[in-house]
């Protein structure tokens, strides 16, 4: 149905969890402390927290920090690699869109020259 | 005493600075996650508190032992949570007016996009040297400045250093290849190589109805994993078939020895699939994923020896999730940044030539793993341990010359594997004008076709494709790939051209992290402190 976090119970590597909270667009968040903010995102059922221009929803693609689809803001730092990054109790994560009509994209664009996807 | 400075701690890093260890070397092991491992010994980080982290894991014992011996040695500084942002030659002239800094590195505009000005060569790639016949010890030619930010993954105010050595080892490793096809871009279409992070470091499965597709023997462990994390493997595809894969496997078994370990993992794969009964099949692969905001259902389709789809034969599979790779691109910006020479395969993949004692092009560059030709764990181990030793100017021992054996074995292996499961060049087939191909700036097939016939530099403006924050890095190959199936196959000018492999930014940096001054190595070289360094 949805991405899922494996059961402590039924996990083989004898996992003993302790939570981590994030908020996502200023809704709490709960994953396992250890994971990365796309591992909380996934784990919560969500598969896509950015849009692209075409409004085309994106998540988790490579896992490994090479594709950037899974950009998030975190702290009002942008174009953060969720897969990369790992959840910090308190973290406040944004998610991005591109779609031009969105007001955020334009501000964000014009506060953070340097930021990597900043090159329109 | 020899400073050596080992570019990632997967299996070829970490085999790299334990040897240069064992031969007296001062050793800078830098890694961008924050424990050693790579991508195959990926595990839970410590705070999941994981009592059995080797359950998932093959040759744990060995690696541990490696990891502990090298991160406990007095001579080695073990820097995580590190990116590399850059390499400088030491021996570039700075342009007047200008401070020492990366070679292409924070003049105007680059910043904001290094893409922009890729054809602006480095300086050293043209006047690159030949080998050095006196070894890591020489100072005619010094090795690249390597500049690192350490702290959070993609962090404003991380710390900045940079780390001058005398030989520089590369071992950052590779990522899935994944072809594009109508639909890649849904949520839920991943690559088998996030299918398997995912579990290993997050313990996510990423779906319940799995599809696993590609080609290669590594969808033989990303489909173990998955059915160990409970989900339920639909299918597992081989785009290759079997008269293809029996070629490239089959013939001179006695070369394979050299790899032991490697095939009993993969036959115990092969176990854990036929136990859960999992459809295996040849010939055949996901042309298309379909679904609302997320994938539903993929198309599958049976190929013929060149990929093109034998009609008729499509079926459609109820999925929640697909993982596909079709082999793996090696990282290749920082030895292109370092000034090292690639090597082209006849099938077009691009790799870092190196010679029998892993030294690329540029003297005191070593490159190790899957930068030079893709082979797996146990190549890539003893690649990394004849570099790290030699690096550290290690006399020639009898031990040296096996490892010269077990790395010659590794390029056999590596050789096989290409051979068994080659790209079929007529891919190109499965495309739609309007499927996605850069995947940052969602630039589609129709655009590209249109620019076949312009300048890729033209076209690449043009399109915007490869010009989003991934910087080429999973559409570059493709965009290749797809121009020269569109119109008459180009001359490869490697290197020089406009290498989709060359970022003189192979990190991003902010801005702020730039301005602020870079802190002096943490652990000078020499016992005497640089009074020239503020």
């Amino acid at each position: 149905m949805t991405p899922r976090l494996i059961r402590a119970d039924q996990d083989v590597l004898g996992r003993n969890d302790r939570p981590v909270t994030i908020t996502v667009d200023g809704e709490p968040v709960t994953g396992v402390a250890g994971q990365s903010i796309a591992g909380v995102l996934l784990a919560a059922g969500r598969t896509a927290w950015r849009y692209g221009r075409t409004g085309a929803g994106r998540g988790v693609f490579c896992g490994i920090g090479v594709c950037f689809d899974c950009l998030v803001t975190v702290d009002g730092v942008p174009d953060v690699r969720a897969c990369r990054r790992r959840a910090r109790d308190g973290d406040t994560v944004t998610t991005q869109t591109r779609v031009p009509s969105d007001v955020d994209t334009v501000t964000t664009q014009a506060r953070v020259p340097s930021d990597v996807d900043g090159e329109r | 005493m020899t400073r050596v400075v080992v570019v990632g701690a997967g299996p070829a890093g970490l085999s790299a600075a334990a040897t240069a260890l064992g031969a007296g070397a001062r050793v800078t092991l830098i890694e961008a996650a924050e424990q050693p491992g790579g991508q195959y010994h990926r595990a839970p980080v410590a705070e999941f508190g994981a009592g059995r982290p080797e359950a998932l894991q093959h040759g744990w014992r060995d690696f541990a032992a490696r990891r502990d011996f090298v991160l406990s040695h007095p001579r080695c500084r073990f820097l995580p949570d590190t990116s590399v942002w850059a390499l400088e030659d030491p021996d570039a002239a700075a342009p007047a007016g200008r401070p020492t800094g990366p070679t292409t590195g924070p003049t105007t505009g680059l910043v904001a996009d290094p893409g922009r000005r890729r054809t602006d060569r480095p300086t050293h790639l043209d006047v690159a040297a030949p080998h050095d016949p006196t070894g890591p010890g020489s100072t005619a030619v010094r090795v690249p400045v390597v500049h690192v930010l350490t702290g959070p993954a993609d962090g404003a105010g991380r710390r900045r250093q940079a780390i001058e050595a005398d030989a520089l080892v590369l071992a950052v490793g590779a990522h899935d290849t994944m072809l594009p096809f109508p639909g890649w871009e849904l949520p839920g279409v991943v690559t088998a190589g996030a299918a398997q992070a995912l579990v290993k470091g997050e313990r996510v499965a990423i779906g319940d109805a799995v599809v696993v597709a590609g080609t290669g023997p590594f969808l033989l462990p990303v489909a173990a994993t998955l059915l160990g994390a409970g989900s339920t493997l639909r299918q597992v595809l081989e785009a290759n078939r079997p008269g293809r894969l029996a070629a490239g496997w089959g013939s001179r078994p006695w070369q394979l020895a050299g790899q032991a370990g490697k095939l009993p993992e993969l036959a115990e794969y092969a176990a854990t699939l036929a136990r859960h009964r999992v459809p295996v099949l040849l010939g055949r692969t996901v042309v298309a994923a379909r679904g609302d905001g997320r994938v539903e259902e993929v198309v599958t389709a049976r190929l013929r020896p060149d990929w093109s789809v034998l009609p008729g034969t499509e079926r459609t599979v109820a999925v929640d999730a697909v993982c596909v790779g079709h082999g793996f691109t090696p990282q290749l910006e920082l030895p292109v940044a370092a000034g090292c020479a690639l090597r082209t395969e006849p099938d077009g993949r691009s790799f870092v030539a190196v010679d029998a004692d892993l030294r690329t092009s540029r003297p005191g560059v070593y490159a190790v793993g899957e930068l030079t030709g893709i082979a797996g764990a146990p190549a890539a181990r003893a690649e990394g341990a004849l570099a790290g030793w030699l690096a550290a100017g290690g006399p020639d021992r009898p031990a040296v010359r096996a490892l010269r054996r077990r790395v010659a074995a590794g390029r056999r292996f590596a050789a096989r594997l290409a051979a068994a499961h080659p790209i079929g060049a007529a891919w190109p087939g499965w495309l739609r004008d309007d499927t996605v191909v850069c995947r940052c700036e969602e630039v589609c097939v129709g655009a590209l076709r249109e620019a076949a016939d312009q300048d890729p530099r033209v076209s690449k403006l043009g399109t915007r494709a490869g010009m989003g924050p991934c910087q080429a890095r999973i559409c570059g190959p493709t965009v290749a790939a797809l121009r020269s199936f569109e119109a008459a196959r180009r001359p490869d000018d490697g290197a020089r051209g406009a290498s989709p492999y060359h970022r003189p930014l192979a990190q991003p940096i902010r801005l702020g992290e730039l301005a602020a001054s870079a802190e002096p190595d943490a652990e000078p070289p020499e016992p005497v402190p640089d009074k020239e360094n503020p």
